[in-house]
């Protein structure tokens, strides 16, 4: 298992954009009351035939070659499941695939949310595919914030979001909202 | 909450700049392995030190990027560097300590770090 539930949202992200994905969406929605949390990543990727989806949960399946196991979803599923959460994955061939994590943080067994900044951060700013998007969303009973870098390049208008500049702008962007969500803000539509 | 206006200033302090940066020949990739096997072995505080690192050195031609599995999941974390003209060179069990060292040696300093190469693991 990986010890940040925050190291699984890039594996799973990086699942999507080899899978073509041109949008993934990404969200952790915390529930203060229930002790909750769910994590959803979306995308429009190539998604999965019935027969692929019946097996992704199997860690002696992968569809990559330079490996027999592919072990990024089991580990997500186990991870929840741990905790007496849940977890789903669906997926059309064509369309794309959602996999979404329930968590009970009060549960022993729960693995920390961990630096999810840095990794929204590098997943955005580190892709070797230019031209993938993020919308990244954090909620807390419904209070949230976002990120979208469909909006971040109309603006930037042709400068990379690698560039230094940009991806310290992006890293600061995502803790001090995160921050302010935490204390009870939230961003304005 | 803090807002998507201070990238316009970012954008217009570079105004005249743009396309300087495309990728061309001259550019060096460093690359980090981050499928479920690099991410498990730490690879993500290698990838965000160099980020760091070449963004802290202004490194010009330097690009750091993710990449899959390459099939020696066992020495994760892996870095490749890739440098125009020249052979590949990979870099095994890396840490943040040893990302610092291979940036100002090798990267800025001509001369990769053989002890951290994958022909100096035991095997």
């Amino acid at each position: 298992m990986l010890t940040e539930i925050s190291l699984n949202v890039i594996d799973i992200a990086r699942n999507s954009t080899r899978a073509g994905a041109s949008l993934v969406q990404i969200s952790i929605d915390l529930d203060t009351r229930k002790k909750t949390l769910r994590l959803t990543i979306a995308d429009d990727g190539s998604g999965m035939s019935p027969q692929q989806l019946a097996k992704v949960e199997d860690p002696f399946f992968t569809s990559r070659t330079t490996r027999k196991v592919g072990l990024g979803i089991p580990f997500l599923k186990q991870e929840a499941e741990c905790t007496g959460g849940t977890f789903s994955i669906k997926s059309e061939e064509g369309k794309g695939t959602v996999v979404e994590a329930l968590f009970h943080r009060d549960h022993i067994d729960c693995m920390p949310l961990g630096d999810i900044n840095s990794s929204i951060c590098m997943l955005v700013t580190t892709s070797e595919n230019k031209d993938v998007d993020f919308v990244y969303t954090y909620e807390v009973d419904g209070r949230s914030f976002k990120l979208d870098t469909r909006e971040v390049r109309e603006i930037l208008d042709g400068v990379p979001l690698s560039d230094p500049k940009v991806s310290e702008f992006i890293r600061s962007y995502l803790i001090e909202n995160q921050e302010a969500v935490d204390r009870g803000e939230s961003m304005e539509e | 909450m803090k807002s998507l206006a201070e990238l316009k200033a970012i954008r217009e302090s570079m105004q005249g700049q743009i396309g300087l940066r495309s990728e061309d020949d001259d550019t060096t990739k460093i690359v980090v392995g981050m499928a479920t096997c690099g991410i498990a072995a730490g690879a993500r505080p290698v990838l965000n030190e160099l980020v760091k690192d070449v963004n802290e050195k202004g490194l010009k031609n330097v690009v750091v990027e993710q990449t899959g599995c390459i099939g020696m999941c066992e020495y994760e974390p892996i870095v490749e560097v890739f440098e125009p003209g020249k052979d590949k060179v990979t870099y095994v069990r890396m840490t943040a300590d040893k990302a610092d060292e291979v940036i100002e040696k090798h990267i800025i300093g001509g001369k990769p770090i053989a002890d951290f190469t994958l022909s100096k693991v035991d095997i």
